[in-house]
């Protein structure tokens, strides 16, 4: 201290202790995360206290009602008891006719090796570090479903007995109609939205009036239109496989909103871009492949998604033209007078729900992941 | 490849004018070795899938003694599904032979849709009410909401009946049977009223049977017949032939498990049913033993009965007026002669 007044210093030194500061408020670990993140302030208290309760009063009966109190072993009397449980029994006893429909019994090894071809090819263009990408989606997308069609058909020459279409049914009726819809909804609205945005008067005219009709009228009038007033285009003793009619209808419908999801991911590109591959001297269609498509799908990937999941989900309208979707076949079942039970549609529609909810989400899923991977400049 | 010759084929006839056939059904059906049928999409106890995925049901077993009339092979039908909006059109186009689909037989879709052959079961709209309403009669529902399907005669026949007795009711309208039944169960109307074996059907459905029951009106006629196209009456005579078959069966005692023993009957009527006698399945282009067969694989109208809705069935539905014309009911079937 002494040394302090010999140099002549004449700053303010205080002598003793600083009284203690309180301790900063804890922003790391649970209860900090709680109050930032659901009671920060008088409304989002009440929206988290009420969310909870509503939780705290549905989740309890819900899961008593699907796991705890349902029957899991045992016949339709089992079910019988008990009404006021789930009634997994009723799954479980028909889950061959839920996957395969009225598909002949003998011939079923046919669809599951369709199923598990798909299951690979689908794993294999998923997952990162498998070679032969671009061989293997030339299979799936081109092979596979021709393959796939012989397969679930038949054919005389390869010694498969024919399969009419009336007797797909189930899930598969479902992949079958949401694959195919899928797999020819993407370029056919690639080529419309390329169509629409064409600086050929005819062909964009034609592309908007094309993508114009198809939105405008609901998919339960295209189906009711495909079968009922169809047939009557036909002459008598003439039939056009009802399928056909359905996936033909689907795909068309979803090529169109396609169109418009393809669209705007195109209205997107900056024209220095189109500029920018005609100065490189690239023809019409390399300047889309190489340039403007890859952009432009790239940004539309959650509309692409959006509308697949939409799709695969409108095949469940295909019950109201008789053909049995999953939901169809589970609607049918249900009319059995042996399961006339309470708790059985119920669980006949939960059932179908969760395997929606599990396709739908892992498309979801999936779509983040190639976002994720293919993000470069418009991510946030 | 048969399914894209197909394609081709109607994609080039359709650019062509169409033209009725007549008189080809039972070649047409005969060449392509199987009876199309259309069904329902699933009605408890008239057409449904077992467990099995096999179709079963009362129109079921009607198309099934068709195919047996026809090929001795209650095997060789397939099943077309059918709303009820679509079923008309699918007869009509061709796409089936003929429709078995509790189908109620009218006069305007006697004459606009097809040839009714016969009924198969005799139904009649009903009323269902719980206990605790304390009603006993139809005529007390004044007031009251009334819950049933959408696009059905039983709307119709419902509003028919409030007006001609001049009371008011609500309509609660569903789809599905399921969701009507989820509704009444859930009390949002105090009625519930659709065909009577709907009624029996559905009840089962309900948390507490027991607790409801069925009003004694019956407000209308449902006679549910099977029918095929207008213009071919061979094979209409063959649709009408064999429910006659089943229903004649029963009256004279003949069964699955006993036709082998009575085709060697000496009762004339049993003979020319059994065809060891005389020519008449000949004259509707069918084999002369095509009751027998009918018989020896699906069985009479009342094997088909019980089997299907019968008392021993989750239905229980008694036989009522679908009794046999000498046992009470009004099933009265023309003689094989």
């Amino acid at each position: 201290m002494a040394m302090d007044n010999s140099t002549g210093y004449s700053g303010v030194v205080n002598s003793g202790d600083l009284p203690d500061k309180p301790a900063p408020i804890k922003t790391d670990g649970v209860g900090p995360w709680i109050r930032d993140n659901l009671f920060n302030g008088a409304f989002n208290s009440i929206l988290t206290i009420s969310s909870l309760l509503l939780v705290l009063y549905t989740l309890p009966s819900a899961l008593n009602w699907l796991i705890f109190n349902a029957v899991w072993t045992g016949g339709s009397d089992a079910c019988r008891a008990n009404p006021d449980g789930a009634c997994w029994t009723f799954v479980t006893s028909r889950w061959e006719q839920f996957l395969y429909g009225f598909y002949e019994k003998s011939e079923r090894w046919r669809i599951d090796i369709l199923l598990v071809i798909l299951a690979v090819g689908i794993a294999w263009l998923a997952w990162e570090r498998t070679p032969g990408k671009k061989l293997m989606a030339f299979f799936m997308l081109v092979i596979y479903p021709i393959f796939a069609f012989f397969m679930m058909y038949g054919n005389e020459a390869m010694g498969l007995p024919i399969v009419e279409t009336p007797q797909w049914g189930g899930f598969t009726l479902t992949l079958v109609i949401a694959l195919s819809g899928i797999v020819a909804s993407l370029p056919i609205g690639i080529v419309l939205a390329l169509g629409r945005r064409s600086e050929m008067r005819i062909i964009s005219l034609l592309c908007t009036i094309f993508i114009e009709f198809w939105r405008g009228i609901p998919l339960v009038a295209v189906l009711f239109m495909a079968t009922i007033m169809f047939p009557l285009f036909l002459p008598a003793g003439v039939t056009f496989d009802q399928l056909l009619r359905a996936v033909i209808g689907v795909a068309l419908f979803a090529s169109a909103y396609m169109a418009e999801v393809v669209r705007g991911g195109l209205q997107a590109i900056p024209k220095g871009q189109y500029e920018g591959a005609m100065a490189l001297g690239l023809p019409f269609w390399k300047m889309m492949r190489l340039i403007i498509l890859p952009q432009a799908l790239k940004i539309v990937i959650p509309g692409i998604v959006n509308t697949f999941i939409g799709l695969f989900k409108d095949t469940t309208l295909v019950l109201i033209i008789a053909l049995f979707d999953l939901l169809g076949i589970v609607q049918a079942s249900i009319a059995d007078p042996n399961w006339s039970i309470k708790s059985v549609p119920y669980t006949g529609y939960a059932f179908v729900a969760i395997v929606f909810w599990i396709c739908c989400y892992s498309m979801a899923l999936y779509s983040r992941y190639i976002e994720d991977k293919l993000h470069t400049g418009h991510k946030r | 490849m048969q399914f894209i010759k197909t394609i081709a084929v109607s994609a080039a006839l359709a650019a062509t004018a169409g033209f009725a056939h007549a008189d080809e059904t039972l070649d047409a059906v005969k060449e392509k070795g199987f009876v199309q049928c259309g069904v329902s999409q699933g009605l408890p106890g008239f057409s449904n899938p077992d467990d099995q995925g096999n179709w079963t049901g009362l129109d079921v077993d009607f198309c099934r003694a068709m195919a047996a009339a026809v090929f001795n092979d209650a095997d060789a039908v397939k099943f077309t599904p059918l709303s009820a909006k679509v079923r008309f059109t699918a007869l009509t186009s061709g796409e089936i032979d003929v429709l078995s689909r509790n189908t109620t037989w009218t006069m305007s879709r006697d004459s606009d849709f097809g040839e009714f052959v016969g009924v198969n079961y005799y139904d009649g709209q009903g009323f269902m009410v719980p206990k605790s309403l304390g009603v006993s009669s139809a005529m007390e529902l004044d007031g009251a909401a009334v819950c049933t399907n959408t696009g059905t005669t039983t709307e119709l026949n419902v509003a028919d009946f409030f007006r001609a007795n001049k009371m008011n009711y609500t309509v609660v309208a569903f789809e599905k049977a399921d969701e009507v039944v989820a509704a009444y169960d859930a009390g949002r109307c105090d009625v519930y009223t659709t065909d009577r074996s709907g009624l029996a059907a559905q009840r089962t459905k309900l948390s507490a049977p027991d607790d409801h029951v069925v009003l004694p009106e019956i407000i209308s006629k449902e006679p549910l017949g099977p029918l095929v196209r207008h213009g071919d009456n061979q094979w209409g005579d063959i649709a009408r032939w064999t429910l006659n078959c089943m229903i004649n069966a029963e009256e004279m005692g003949v069964t699955s498990a006993n036709a082998a023993d009575m085709a060697s009957s000496a009762n004339p009527g049993i003979k020319r049913l059994m065809g060891t006698e005389g020519d008449l399945g000949g004259k509707i282009g069918l084999g002369n033993d095509f009751c027998a067969n009918i018989i020896a694989s699906v069985g009479n109208y009342g094997e088909s009965y019980d089997r299907n809705v019968g008392p021993d069935t989750p239905l229980k539905l008694d036989r009522g007026v679908n009794a046999l014309w000498s046992q009470g009911g009004i099933l009265y079937a023309a003689p094989q002669r």
